[in-house]
């Protein structure tokens, strides 16, 4: 059977993929940034997952105004590298695992989760970023990828308390799928930011590393969190940390926390990320 | 309708169905950039460009754009993903254009940012902006 073996999360910041790709990770800023998943590309090569779940959203890249879908997931063999106005990244095309993609999309729309199923779809920074801070510059990705993207550029987004519940129909889903296949969920976006207007550069360090605190040890409290207080708290982009408990909502309600990582900032951002493990 | 709670929040513009229905053809123009053949259209005669292939857009829209008047185009329903790649047509990156719409330089924006960035303390409510003016 397929098992869920850990779940990652990670903010992904596009400048982050900029300085890889243009050779910068070596300068004292980026540094500071890359240093942080030291231990987590270590830590994945030693997993070796079979297949990443990977939540994140896109940045008007594969979806515009016309269609906005709440949550699309992709099913296709491979998602091509979007062009986001300066040519896409020079990363290896993302390959799917259309088999359990499909699984999952039947598993929860019958549990009453209105999945979008979607086969052709560019992917952008936001999920290959996390991706590059996990492994690298490989020539291929050492693992299979199956993209949710969530929408939070178009308010509302879905609320917080979806979203895990989201997380626990996906896992009830992957421990159902017969292929014995080792899983792993990544929750990407956060943390606090605020890129528009005379507010941007927004910063709440506190608030962040109240919400890693709880995101481990009592991740139904941020459920409750309404949208205005990330707003108001985590900047009007922070709001992405909804896409978070999707990947909390997956893992077993007791975790081992096997890393831990902040930092301030990456461009705009602050930089969280954490691997939580399932013990069971 | 009752305000919206995040309408109190300062410096702020949550993209919500309203200002989505204001700034769709601002928005759309902005995702027409993301093809290297637009962007080279545009940049050749920009008011060309938004006369021919987005004759919806509004007056002040337009005039924003053209200005590049960066928050202006939030408050006339533009998003800032979309708005961005208007950003990357003329070279700016994100980092670029919050210095932009903050009013402060590069040096100072960046500045404030690895200094931890803009602190949440006096900045939640539109009460604590109005010395701002």
């Amino acid at each position: 059977m397929a098992k869920l073996i850990a779940g990652v999360t990670t903010s992904h910041v596009p400048a982050i993929g900029a300085a890889l790709d243009n050779g910068k990770s070596g300068e004292p800023y980026w540094q500071r940034v890359f240093g942080g998943y030291d231990f987590s590309k270590k830590w994945i090569a030693e997993t070796k997952p079979d297949v990443v779940f990977l939540v994140y959203n896109d940045h008007a890249s594969a979806f515009s105004l016309e269609v906005i879908p709440t949550f699309a997931l992709g099913c296709a063999e491979e998602f091509p590298i979007a062009d986001e106005g300066w040519g896409p990244r020079p990363v290896p095309v993302v390959k799917g695992h259309p088999d359990l993609a499909w699984h999952i999309a039947q598993s929860t729309i019958l549990d009453e989760f209105d999945m979008t199923i979607v086969n052709k779809m560019e992917v952008d920074h936001g999920l290959t970023v996390p991706l590059s801070l996990m492994t690298g510059q490989p020539k291929e990705w050492p693992f299979r990828v199956i993209p949710l993207c969530v929408n939070v550029i178009q308010y509302p987004p879905p609320t917080g308390h979806r979203c895990y519940m989201l997380g626990k129909a996906i896992r009830k889903a992957i421990d159902s799928f017969p292929q014995d296949l080792r899983v792993v969920i990544f929750g990407t976006g956060g943390m606090s930011h605020q890129l528009q207007g005379p507010r941007a550069g927004f910063i709440n360090s506190e608030f962040d590393n109240r919400f890693l605190d709880k995101f481990v040890a009592d991740p139904v409290s941020l459920t409750k969190i309404p949208h205005v207080d990330y707003i108001r708290e985590a900047g009007s982009e922070g709001i992405e940390l909804v896409m978070w408990l999707i990947a909390r909502g997956a893992l077993d309600e007791q975790v081992k926390q096997v890393h831990r990582f902040y930092t301030v900032p990456a461009s705009n951002t602050a930089v969280g990320h954490l691997i939580l493990e399932n013990t069971h | 309708m009752a305000e919206e709670a995040y309408e109190d929040i300062p410096g702020t513009q949550v993209f919500d169905a309203r200002r989505s229905r204001a700034g769709y053809w601002l928005n759309m123009f902005c995702m027409s950039l993301m093809k290297d053949e637009n962007r080279k259209a545009f940049k050749a005669n920009e008011e060309k460009y938004i006369d021919t292939n987005f004759p919806h857009m509004s007056p002040d829209q337009r005039e924003a754009i053209l200005k590049r008047q960066w928050n202006r185009m939030l408050e006339l329903g533009g998003n800032i993903y979309y708005t961005s790649k208007l950003g990357a047509t003329d070279g700016l990156s994100f980092q670029n254009l919050a210095a932009l719409m903050t009013g402060s330089t590069q040096e100072q924006y960046a500045a404030m940012m690895l200094a931890g960035g803009r602190s949440p303390n006096g900045n939640r409510s539109k009460s604590e902006w109005k010395d701002r003016g």
